[in-house]
């Protein structure tokens, strides 16, 4: 169901007395685009996801609390002097969650950390969505950003080109690479009927051996070096640098765009949407489902892809076995948090930038776990997929909102 | 192969159905290469001999040989025979046909072995040793995932969190393990803890109607972020910590005599408690699955849930039984990552293998044996993978990645499309 705004996930009582649209149709224009007011049709999911947000930080709270050694004594003895206890969970609640703002967004370089922390986030999470929107469930984008990666860097430290040319020559193979990556799994689903939850999982264990066994080889080491970490890309085709920010984060915004140009305005969007809603009725309606899947895959590929080149022309300047870290999966969980939509994918994106960069200074400064913002990110997302939930906590008034706007099922 | 002889003698006009010939054309082309493989691993042997030992290293028993050049030739006729036999259309689909298929496979994975274990460099002559061993360390996790995956994804809610299942089962055992020193209540710890997860899982996807391929991912991070959070929290100090991540593990139970066949007994018979429950689970899950009344409401409630309310199931309840059932298998496989081999729990001990359960549950079409297959496949790649990495004629790292090649090249090439139960991952509400 990629926009109609009630999918079958319809979990209040009033909107069931509502004519339900039928569950797999491709509802056209969503409810929010028509006549007026479209930021205040906007309003209940974002009034549920600041609820969300807050249940979650409740909930790390409380974990907070139990993580600090001091408040754990303190409760000891809670029942004969309850104040020190209270007053000592309250202090370290108010330092991890400080630490946790002034780390992501509270000077200059903080935000800088965290726009360029969110840049291969969004970039990536684009890559899971699109793929959702076509009924395609891309867990593969970490092996494609890893593929883009090599090839970009591979262009970045081995030619010797001019500045404007080397980095557009770097940024176009590390796509290219992520392209290849992602369509090799939309071509085995088109032609063979391979699924592709199992064949992206296998490429990214298939890319990640690649890039370990690339790093044992001369031509990627770094000279004289026996260690697993490539040359440095080249300073000419790394991306320049605005206000401190490497301009990866501009991309990653026009490729928002572009994805949502893509989605929302061409043949082929409308086509990759029609068979995420329902591939048999597009398969009578004479689309080729095959080449819909290919080309959702190849442009998924893509933009992972320029998550790799973000990692590696951006600041982090050479490849290492674990330069993706994890991004390829956040990105899903972004995507998710996004709803599958490229504006809430950005946000989404900032948010858990903001989060990752924060968590880190939290983890420097009040001595809180890292794992804690997994936790919270985890948290954020389930919260925001069960507005029903939320609602319930809260007392809020339930309203017109579908929850997330997904396709539901393996079936494809 | 009966058809077509009878097609013949009455002389009526063979029908040739061109995806038939499309399918003859691709399976020749590729048993063809194959075969051209092994012959040139036939012509690239130097020395005569390479040395096999298929029973226990241990017992001392004395590695038998076999000759090199030989044995390459003739997996690469058979291969090519094989081959022929496709593309000219005397092996049409049906047993005859799977089975020169098995044969195949067999024939170049061993001609494959011999070729990788001739000409070594070293003094130290490596011995092939048998696989099986390592192909059930690591298919039994894998196998009760895939059961877990099985139960709740034919009972229509999508089990992406196998792998969070697993992590928190791998914790919790660990954990409980550590505090009563006992492996066998670990187990019990690792059980609850994959109860545990299911339980959200039912809760969010059958109560709060969350999109369940969200809620699984989200699960995933969650118990990973969860554990790793608690692992934090457990002190370096060792007179603390081994109340809490130094468990004892569970031991080898021989069992009488079926340990003493001679090359699976070893593998199969000699093994900790997890394994042989493994066994157990694939056998009562089928079980239960296909030839009790429950387990056929949980495949009515997974495939055509109204159909199931009207005739007075109640789908919700089925829902849920299914999922925490699954969850006890799931935690079991999860209890393996500590309690089952390493002992402690370290920050995301089941490195991926949920997911690669996950694929299993799909390779294996929802159903629990052929997952169980699917997993003893990916088990069987990876532990000769393992073996290779001590012979130097392909490099290590390449070698890795073999596993998950052989998977994508047994799905994209013999698996095929695949369904999946029809209402999996649709939320019932009664209209």
């Amino acid at each position: 169901m990629p926009d109609g705004p009630a999918p079958p996930g319809k979990a209040d009582r009033d909107s069931a007395a509502e004519p339900t649209p039928p569950p797999s149709a491709p509802s056209g224009v969503p409810a929010e685009a028509q006549g007026a007011g479209r930021f205040a049709a906007y309003l209940p999911s974002i009034k549920v996801t600041a609820a969300s947000i807050l249940l979650a930080l409740v909930i790390g709270a409380l974990l907070i609390v139990v993580s600090d050694r001091r408040v754990v004594e303190s409760f000891g003895y809670f029942f004969s002097y309850p104040w020190d206890a209270l007053r000592n969970s309250g202090a370290a609640i108010a330092e991890s969650y400080t630490a946790l703002v002034t780390g992501s967004v509270g000077s200059w370089s903080a935000i800088t950390a965290t726009l360029e922390r969110a840049a291969p986030l969004i970039c990536g999470g684009l890559a899971v969505a699109l793929a959702f929107r076509c009924g395609l469930f891309n867990i593969g984008a970490q092996g494609q950003l890893v593929i883009g990666a090599i090839c970009a860097a591979y262009v970045g430290f081995h030619y010797d080109l001019p500045p404007v040319v080397h980095v557009i020559a770097a940024l176009l193979a590390g796509l290219a690479g992520g392209a290849v990556w992602g369509g090799i799994v939309g071509l085995l689903k088109a032609r063979t009927g391979a699924h592709e939850v199992i064949t992206t999982i296998m490429l990214n264990y298939i890319a990640l051996s690649i890039l370990t066994w690339l790093l044992t080889k001369e031509a990627f080491q770094q000279p004289g070096s026996n260690n697993p970490r490539s040359e440095k890309v080249a300073d000419t085709a790394t991306f320049p640098e605005l206000f401190g920010v490497h301009s990866g984060i501009v991309l990653a915004v026009a490729a928002a765009l572009g994805v949502w140009w893509l989605l929302e305005r061409s043949t082929v969007g409308f086509e990759m949407r029609a068979v995420g809603a329902n591939p048999d009725a597009s398969r009578t309606a004479g689309m080729s489902v095959a080449n819909v899947y290919t080309i959702a895959m190849v442009v998924a590929g893509l933009l992972a892809g320029l998550a790799g080149t973000q990692q590696v022309l951006g600041h982090e300047d050479s490849l290492t076995a674990n330069f993706g870290g994890t991004i390829g999966f956040d990105a899903i969980t972004v995507a998710l948090l996004g709803r599958a939509t490229p504006l809430g994918t950005v946000l989404a994106g900032l948010l858990f930038g903001a989060l990752s960069v924060g968590g880190t200074a939290m983890q420097a400064s009040a001595a809180t776990p890292l794992a804690l913002t997994q936790v919270l990110q985890a948290l954020i997302v389930l919260f925001v997929a069960a507005p029903a939930l939320v609602r319930g906590v809260f007392r809020m008034r339930s309203a017109r909102d579908g929850g997330t706007v997904l396709a539901s099922g393996w079936n494809s | 192969m009966e058809l077509v002889s009878t097609a013949t003698t009455v002389a009526e006009p063979v029908v040739r159905d061109p995806e038939d010939a499309k399918r003859r054309t691709k399976v020749g082309l590729l048993l063809l290469l194959v075969s051209g493989l092994l012959f040139y691993f036939w012509t690239s042997i130097d020395n005569a001999e390479v040395s096999y030992l298929l029973g226990d290293r241990t017992a001392g028993a004395e590695p038998g040989t076999l000759p090199a050049r030989p044995v390459t030739l003739g997996c690469a006729v058979v291969v090519l025979v094989i081959a022929l036999a496709v593309a000219s259309g005397v092996l049409r689909r049906g047993v005859g046909n799977v089975l020169a298929m098995i044969v195949a496979g067999f024939a170049f994975i061993l001609g494959f072995i011999v070729w990788a274990y001739s000409d070594q460099e070293a003094a130290f002559q490596a011995v092939i040793t048998n696989p099986l061993p390592g192909t059930f360390a690591i298919a039994t996790p894998l196998i009760l995932g895939a059961l877990a995956g099985c139960l709740c994804e034919r009972a229509g809610v999508i089990n992406v969190a196998i792998e969070g299942q697993f992590l928190a089962g791998a914790f919790f055992a660990s954990v409980v393990a550590s505090l009563t020193y006992s492996a066998g209540a670990g187990l019990l710890g690792g059980i609850a803890a994959g109860v545990g997860i299911a339980a959200m899982l039912a809760l969010f996807a059958i109560r709060y109607l969350v999109n369940q391929v969200v809620l699984g991912v989200v699960l995933v991070v969650f118990a990973s972020g969860l554990t790793a959070f608690l692992l934090d929290q457990v002190p370096d100090d060792p007179a603390v910590k081994q109340y809490l991540n130094d468990p004892p593990t569970l031991n080898d139970i021989a069992i009488p005599v079926l340990s003493d066949i001679p090359v699976i007994g070893e593998a199969m018979f000699n093994q900790t408690i997890l394994v042989y429950l493994m066994y157990a689970s694939v056998a009562v899950v089928t079980f239960i699955m296909f030839e009790t009344r429950w387990g056929l409401r949980v495949r009515a409630v997974g495939e055509h849930p109204k159909a199931a309310d009207t005739v007075g199931i109640n789908v919700k309840r089925t829902r849920w039984q299914a999922v925490l059932f699954g969850g006890v298998f799931a935690g079991l496989g999860g209890a393996y990552f500590t309690i089952g081999s390493t002992g402690s729990f370290d920050k995301g001990a089941s490195s991926g293998n949920g997911f690669i359960a996950l694929a299993a549950v799909i390779m294996g079409r929802w159903h629990p044996i052929w997952a169980t297959l699917a997993a003893l496949f990916f088990g069987f790649v990876s532990s000769l993978q393992d073996q290779l990495k001590l012979v130097s004629k392909i490099p290590s790292e390449l070698l890795t990645m073999t596993p998950y090649i052989a998977t994508v090249v047994a799905v994209a090439g013999f698996v095929g499309r695949v369904r999946p139960p029809a209402a999996d991952g649709e939320p019932y509400v009664p209209s």
